[in-house]
């Protein structure tokens, strides 16, 4: 797929490694303190801004704290799985990364140099299983711990990460179909083929996507295995130091693969909206930017500005979806445990398996047809529009999510009891 | 006065949105988000208002020349209910008394202010004052130069405007 020496592939992916990973990092040690910051402005405060301009050298003196805080280790803790658990929780975070194409590919002198560290053929694939990976480190940091809190948020992330992995597994599956392979450069360039985001042709998957995305990055309102208020803090109780950091970065860097994710499958990856000069595939050995109308390709040209500017556009995107993530849970409460389960079992599961029947169907009748480029987009956004209408509208009668309407569907009489008893509390002290 | 109680209406089931209200709780952080007033006050740079009725440390008012105006009348460590005031009285050769040691340890003293409520010369005072840090802890009995040298305004015990307290 690429046409670099072998020496040039190496070196090439060498820096790729370092650059990404670095990245990566640092990223994620920002978006810490973009967690504080943006929290803070909710809440109408400004946060940590006293190390460096902006607070902005705060994640280095957070991680400067970090490593020179005493370490514990639990007395009764299991000593190999209590340490090996933050690194089983870390590395499939970090390296789930490496197969999401963040730019267009870069003309260089030896050769173009794709702008993906590794462009892997079973690509979400890859991402699915080191995901679900992450789920070990987790478990096992609350199993090894020895401690009751620690083992209920174990045991809690375990079963929601089982769970919401089916629906975020086929919530993607649909995604496939409409790019007909599972390498993310695929997605990308499918999505520049089409015209259209699979965001609008694919809404209900999108929205399945986020919320199961939600679910396995254990962010609020899923942030089940935590739990401040009912687990101390969940698996990571007994950690201190920077183990207890580890955890952190495997958080985010999960968020940040997440978002990426999202931006990816949906959002039309790094391509920027309304342009065709950054339309670039492998096809066939040689890098094309698309088809002329007698269906021979045409050579793309690639070009260091367009590069960073593609660079550029994903950084924007999934930006925009990490903030997401940080709105979301300063905004939505926890769910209760069992509304969790409700969610992800008898809503998700059966609704996205639903649509991916509903676009297979669509998809197949038009193939049929033989509707091909804008009408096909446009005609699969009004069926998923309605599918995502028809799903909205009955999750939010109050009788789809059980427990939540179960508290809510309280008396109208027991309103008026509790407002006679407020005035007359008022009138009795009033004089 | 009168209790207030606020009644919170329970959403109706039948009529509520649950994907309208958390969209319109995420419009409600976001305009938080953006706004630009926010409550936290940045301390060293912004000081807090206090209360001219504020008792913080104490200061020990002097004459012009030099000398305090306390005459070791002994009354303050008397009514001092922490029993922080250490006082040596002393008397110069025209007869006028004087503090030789007059010690307040501000680690005892309540800040009730009844020291300055009760100086007949109008000498000891609490004064409106808060940044009292220091690295050791012996440095918080304050002798009589160091309260000489204060040099924050000292309390208005009462409001002249407000002399009830009301």
């Amino acid at each position: 797929m690429n046409d670099l020496s072998p020496t040039a592939f190496l070196v090439t992916s060498m820096m790729k490694i370092t650059a990404v990973f670095t990245g990566v990092i640092l990223v994620v040690a920002y978006m810490t303190l973009a967690e504080r910051r943006v929290s803070a402005f909710i809440q109408d405060r400004w946060g940590p801004n006293r190390v460096g301009p902006f607070g902005l050298l705060q994640p280095i003196a957070d991680g400067i704290k970090n490593i020179l805080k005493e370490e514990t280790l639990p007395a009764t803790a299991h000593r190999t799985l209590f340490i090996l658990a933050p690194a089983l929780a870390i590395i499939p975070a970090l390296i789930t990364f490496a197969v999401i194409p963040f730019a267009a590919p870069l003309g260089t002198p030896w050769g173009t140099v794709e702008m993906i560290v590794a462009d892997l053929p079973i690509g979400i694939l890859y991402i699915l299983a080191l995901s679900s990976l992450g789920v070990y480190g987790l478990f096992l940091a609350g199993w090894s711990s020895n401690n009751k809190y620690a083992f209920l948020g174990g045991l809690r992330s375990s079963s929601q990460m089982i769970s919401y992995e089916v629906a975020l597994g086929l919530s993607i599956v649909p995604v496939l179909m409409l790019a007909g392979n599972v390498t993310l450069t695929d997605i990308v360039w499918q999505q520049q083929q089409l015209g259209l985001w699979y965001l609008f042709p694919l809404s209900l998957a999108f929205i399945l996507f986020v919320v199961s995305a939600f679910a396995e990055t254990n962010r609020l309102p899923f942030d089940l295995p935590e739990a401040e208020s009912e687990l101390v803090t969940g698996y990571h109780t007994e950690y201190s130091s920077m183990k207890f950091s580890m955890f952190f970065i495997a958080e985010y860097s999960h968020i940040l693969t997440a978002s990426a994710l999202m931006a990816t499958l949906f959002l039309g990856g790094w391509s920027v909206p309304f342009w065709s000069g950054d339309h670039m595939y492998w096809h066939e050995g040689m890098l094309i930017s698309g088809f002329n109308a007698a269906g021979d390709p045409v050579a793309a040209d690639p070009a260091w500005w367009k590069t960073l500017f593609t660079l550029l556009s994903f950084a924007v995107k999934t930006a925009f979806f990490v903030l997401v993530f940080i709105w979301v849970r300063w905004t939505l409460p926890r769910f209760r445990y069992d509304q969790v389960m409700h969610l992800g079992w008898k809503v998700m599961l059966p609704v996205s398996l639903a649509y991916l029947m509903i676009v297979a169907a669509t998809v197949l009748v038009m193939d049929q047809v033989g509707v091909e480029g804008f009408a096909f987009g446009a005609i699969l956004t009004v069926v998923s529009g309605i599918a995502t209408v028809a799903f909205v509208y009955l999750l939010d009668r109050g009788r789809v999510i059980g427990g939540a309407s179960a508290s809510a569907r309280r008396s109208q009489d027991e309103v008026r009891v509790r407002v006679s008893h407020g005035t007359s509390l008022s009138t009795s002290q009033g004089g | 006065m009168a209790a207030t109680v606020k009644v919170m209406r329970r959403p109706e089931p039948e009529t509520t949105s649950y994907l309208r209200a958390s969209l319109s709780g995420m419009a409600i952080t976001f305009k938080h988000m953006i706004r630009p007033d926010k409550v936290t006050r940045q301390y060293p740079e912004e000081q807090p208002d206090l209360s001219p009725r504020w008792r913080g440390t104490h200061v020990m008012e002097v004459h012009e020349n030099g000398r305090p105006k306390c005459v070791a009348c002994g009354l303050c460590p008397t009514v001092c209910p922490a029993n922080c005031i250490r006082l040596v009285g002393g008397e110069d050769d025209q007869g006028n008394r004087y503090p030789l040691v007059y010690e307040i340890d501000e680690f005892r003293c309540i800040f009730c202010g009844m020291c300055q409520e009760v100086c007949p010369v109008e000498a000891i005072h609490v004064g409106v004052h808060f940044e009292n840090a220091e690295y050791t802890r012996d440095r918080f009995v304050y002798d009589l130069d160091r309260l000489m040298e204060q040099d924050h305004p000292s309390t208005l015990l009462w409001d002249p405007s407000d002399p009830r307290s009301e």
